[in-house]
């Protein structure tokens, strides 16, 4: 764990070390976060249903992992099994580990892990709207992870607050402290809600769609500035997003998740350029191009992802896939290795031996 | 805020204006005059009865003297007790009936909104049925039946509380119960279904992802916005404990203005009459203001509108 | 509504054909048991109310003297006497007779009233709603007037103002009971088939019905209207315990339903003086008015979230 950092400093000496602290421990190529066989599964009056089936990734201090999918694919929930926030009924977690700065955050007590929410671990949520308290001012709002976790007097917290609401670029902070969440435009609360991810100085930032609910001119603004924020203080970001653009400029490497696994992982460079899924494929050839024809279809990938009650042993992708083969029917594959360091892919065809070269 | 202040304030006045005049109307609609009695009287005495209580003025006049005479708070004579104006009759009442109403509602609110987040909290397992249960009966027994109920329970049978009058904490107890009773059962159904919506909301999901204590997260963010739907629920509640307190009074025997209201129906008092309607739905016009001056402050939202 | 189907080889995954709206909630309903036993007490008090005098052992305003002076000039108790066998008030009169006629006149007034309610407030409001504007608001202005005078206060004052008339006299006074309370309850039912076509006159199936040259009127009547009849079927149910309870006040009082006619408020406002002695005369009518209520809210609320599921407070 990271030595407490004195409240003499400045703002911008602490972070300063925060992030040299961090950027050794990246150095010394521990990893922030490894998560191992994580399964989380729904129990619904028509079955079980697999959100999250057998998944496992790593996150590097300071790394910006993009967690990509389409709606539906698990990605949410599996952000939300890493703080234990998942409704329960109906969900729970049922098998795995959770190595977060080398603790087991499953094995956890409730105490211990909520000691660790806000503080360690903050979390960027879809819709701002919804997710703020309307009847609370949003100062309260922001300075309450910090009253909870950091023990400052009121007003030491309100400074600090305000100090947050610079950062994130609202105009004139000290005199909106008392607003109320309706009182803000869209973009200005989701960067309120990024102040609150970041009140205490966590060391990882979960954002589950950040952008989704925002208009695409305001979208760039909040990208950049969790960009920028994260890197000033070293935080690592889990980015959850269904969108590949955005994934795209945001991550250092990219995890693609179908009905409920991981499917494809590697450094963003190599997943846009040189994919070996056919899902991936058909997401990036799905993407409108300028210099498509007018006129033309839109391309999509036909049909629906599957119900992820009683899924046999095959390669999920199969029914949609265009070069789906009996081996991919008999039998699931395993996330194997390719070619370029760290690229890994689920499929049987691009595999060794298989029969996309 | 002070303008939303002044602006319910201002709606009282209309409000005032249409109910007395509502009632001031059916109740010169009546065929016949207030003099009818088993039998009739010497058309002269009539004559000269209208004279002093000057119904003899036309109508519209009539209205404006009762009207003027309510602004000060001056309801007239009574019809029924010839030597009492109403106010006079009134003032003895008055305060009972308003303890009655104050007492009946905090015992409502007070156990009725605990209730509910009790049942809330304790979803699904024992604390959940037992309150729900409590509530489904509430709802379903009329203040005068429940009357009936504790009455020969409690009183008759087991003789723990008397039935009948007002004086002194144990007259209280039976007719407080009996009036607040399905206003509990109302408010405690209200604030169960209101938390249990809440505890579905977004933010509670960020408080928890704070890592703010469970306790915390119930009373800060789940309480304070589950009570804004039940403060609107308050409006009509309050109607109903105003308007259903003059059974109970006649119920218990208690002398407040209720009772008082009853005679009056059956004696053709027909000041008396208007005068104790006015004053209910006036009571009734005040409360809501009130609860619209509550529910602004938990909710700041409407603040601004 | 129909989920869509991906099977994986193997495994067929079948999905759940939609049954329509009304099938659906027809099942939910089915599954709930305290709505069936609401609907099972709804069934019995208007079995009582329409067969009860017909079935009852005695006609309700005759007086059984002869029982009463054998028994030392007291009221008979219940099981005392086999001719009565809910016992007799002090006149005579058997209760059990009484409480059969107690229910016509309740569920009568309960069913009349909602269907003044429903005569006045579905064309009102489906006015307001359709048309907007102006007329739209001059109506919301006459509801708020109704709204600012409490109901009861209201109901007692047209049935005071009115009794002594020969429209107030009419049927022992039950038709001052129905059109007073049936003009007190029209505005909630209004207001929500008003908010309901406020809403859906904007939606694109009424586009496409008008380009296809279908009538104003027969928009509202085939289209709109048949949507907005799920709350309005919830608010009626709903609305007719707020109807009996209302009905019974007034008898108790004394301005209701009048002798020798028995409204089960009559029958506590009469058994009231003995309650001491002779708990029974105002149990027995109380059980009535409280079973009465709690199958109709019952029915009611399994009603409302058979409808619409996401009204309801549980998960």
């Amino acid at each position: 764990m990271e030595e407490a950092v004195s409240l003499e400093l400045t703002p911008d000496e602490a972070a300063r070390i925060t992030r040299e602290q961090r950027e050794t421990k990246a150095a010394k190529s521990k990893n922030l976060l490894e998560v191992r066989n994580l399964s989380t599964h729904f129990f619904t009056p028509d079955g079980v249903v697999r959100a999250v089936d057998d998944v496992s990734f790593e996150l590097g201090y300071g790394e910006t992992l993009g967690l990509v999918g389409e709606s539906g694919c698990g990605k949410s929930v599996t952000a939300l099994s890493l703080t234990r926030l998942v409704p329960n009924p109906p969900g729970r977690i049922v098998a795995g580990s959770v190595v977060f700065d080398g603790v087991d955050l499953l094995k956890l007590s409730e105490d211990g892990m909520r000691k660790l929410r806000g503080k360690e671990i903050g979390f960027i949520f879809q819709d701002p709207l919804t997710s703020l308290n309307p009847t609370l001012t949003i100062g309260y709002q922001i300075a309450e992870a910090i009253r909870q976790h950091m023990g400052l007097s009121k007003k030491a917290s309100f400074d600090r607050v305000v100090e947050l609401l610079a950062k994130v670029g609202i105009p004139r902070a000290r005199d909106r402290l008392n607003d109320y969440p309706h009182q803000f435009s869209g973009g200005m609360r989701q960067r309120v809600m990024i102040a609150i991810a970041l009140s205490c100085d966590p060391k990882l930032i979960l954002a589950d769609e950040p952008t989704t609910a925002l208009d695409v001119t305001i979208q760039a603004q909040i990208l950049e500035l969790i960009s920028v924020l994260s890197d000033e203080f070293g935080t690592a970001v889990l980015l959850i997003t269904h969108d590949l653009g955005i994934a795209a400029g945001m991550c250092d490497r990219v995890n693609v998740m179908y009905a409920g696994r991981i499917v494809e992982t590697g450094s963003v460079d190599v997943i846009f350029e040189r994919p070996r899924m056919p899902y991936a494929w058909g997401l990036l050839d799905s993407l409108p191009r300028l210099d498509d024809v007018r006129g033309d279809r839109l391309r999509t990938i036909e049909g629906l992802p599957p119900l992820l009650i009683n899924v046999p042993d095959a390669c999920r992708f199969n029914p949609r896939c265009n070069f789906a083969r009996d081996a991919c029917r008999d039998h699931e594959p395993e996330l194997t290795a390719r070619e370029e360091p760290g690229h890994f892919a689920r499929c049987w065809a691009t595999d060794k031996g298989g029969w996309i070269p | 805020m002070v303008g939303f202040v002044i602006r319910r304030i201002l709606w009282l006045i209309p409000v005032l204006f249409v109910v007395s005049l509502i009632t001031f109307t059916l109740m010169h609609a009546v065929p016949g005059g207030p003099w009818d009695r088993e039998k009739p009287l010497n058309p002269g005495t009539v004559l000269r009865l209208n004279e002093i209580y000057g119904l003899d003025k036309p109508i519209w006049q009539q209205y404006i003297n009762w009207f003027g005479g309510m602004l000060q708070l001056d309801f007239g004579p009574s019809y029924q007790y010839r030597n009492r104006g109403v106010n006079d009759i009134l003032s003895d009442g008055w305060p009972i009936t308003v303890q009655l109403g104050v007492m009946t509602f905090i015992v409502a609110v007070g156990i009725g909104i605990p209730l509910g987040i009790f049942a809330a909290l304790g979803h699904n397992r024992w604390p959940d049925y037992v309150a729900t249960t409590i509530s489904m009966v509430g709802i379903a027994t009329p203040s005068f039946v429940l009357a009936i109920l504790l009455i020969v329970i409690f009183s008759v049978g087991l003789n723990w509380f008397p039935a009948r009058g007002w004086k002194g904490p144990n007259t209280w107890v039976l007719p407080v119960i009996a009036l607040a009773g399905y206003q509990i059962a109302q408010i405690a159904r209200y604030t169960r279904a209101s938390m249990l919506e809440v505890t579905r909301k977004d933010y509670v999901r960020t408080a928890h992802s704070k890592g703010v204590r469970n306790s915390a997260v119930v009373v800060r963010h789940m309480i304070r916005n589950a009570l804004i739907p039940v403060v609107t629920i308050l409006g009509p509640i309050l109607a109903f404990l105003v308007t259903g307190s003059f059974i109970i009074e006649n119920f218990f025997g208690i002398p407040g203005i209720g009772r008082l209201y009853i005679v009056a129906i059956g004696g053709r008092d027909y000041s008396m009459i208007m005068a104790t309607t006015v004053i209910y739905a006036f009571a009734v016009a005040f409360l809501n203001f009130i609860v619209d001056i509550l529910y602004a402050y938990i909710d700041p939202r409407i603040r601004y509108s | 509504m129909a989920t869509q189907t991906q099977s994986l080889p193997g495994v067929a995954i079948t999905a759940r054909r939609s049954e329509g709206v009304w099938r659906d909630a027809f099942g939910r309903l089915r599954k709930n048991k305290l709505a069936l036993l609401g609907a099972l007490g709804v069934f019995l008090l208007l079995f009582a109310g329409i067969f009860g005098p017909l079935l009852a052992p005695w006609p309700y305003q005759v007086q059984d003297l002869a029982a009463v002076v054998a028994n030392n000039n007291l009221p008979l108790a219940p099981f005392q006497n086999p001719s009565h066998i809910l016992g007799t008030d002090s006149l005579g009169r058997d209760i059990l007779s009484r409480l059969l006629d107690g229910a016509q006149v309740s569920m009568t007034v309960a069913f009349v009233v909602q269907l003044v309610v429903l005569f006045i407030g579905v064309p009102l409001g489906a006015i307001a709603g359709w048309f907007g504007g102006r007329i739209d608001t001059y109506l919301m202005r006459i509801t708020d007037i109704f709204y600012a005078f409490p109901d009861l206060l209201f109901i007692i004052l047209l049935s005071v103002a009115f009794r002594e008339t020969a429209f107030g006299r009419a049927l022992n006074g039950v038709l001052l009971v129905f059109v007073a309370i049936g003009l007190t309850s029209w505005v909630t039912v209004a207001r929500l088939i008003r908010g309901q076509l406020l809403s859906l006159k904007e939606t694109e199936f009424v586009e496409a019905a008008r380009a296809i040259g279908v009538s104003d009127r027969n928009i509202v009547v085939k289209h709109l209207l048949p949507n907005a009849i799920g709350p309005v079927i919830v608010a009626v149910t709903l609305g007719i315990p707020t109807a009996i309870l209302a009905e019974a006040t007034l008898a108790y009082i004394g301005i209701g339903v009048q002798p020798p006619r028995a409204s089960w408020g009559t029958l506590i406002a009469d058994g009231q003086p003995y309650i001491r002695s002779y708990p029974w005369l105002t149990v027995l009518p109380g059980i009535m008015i409280a079973t009465a209520l709690m199958s109709f809210t019952f029915l009611g609320d399994g009603l409302r979230d058979a409808l619409d599921p996401k009204l309801k407070g549980k998960q």
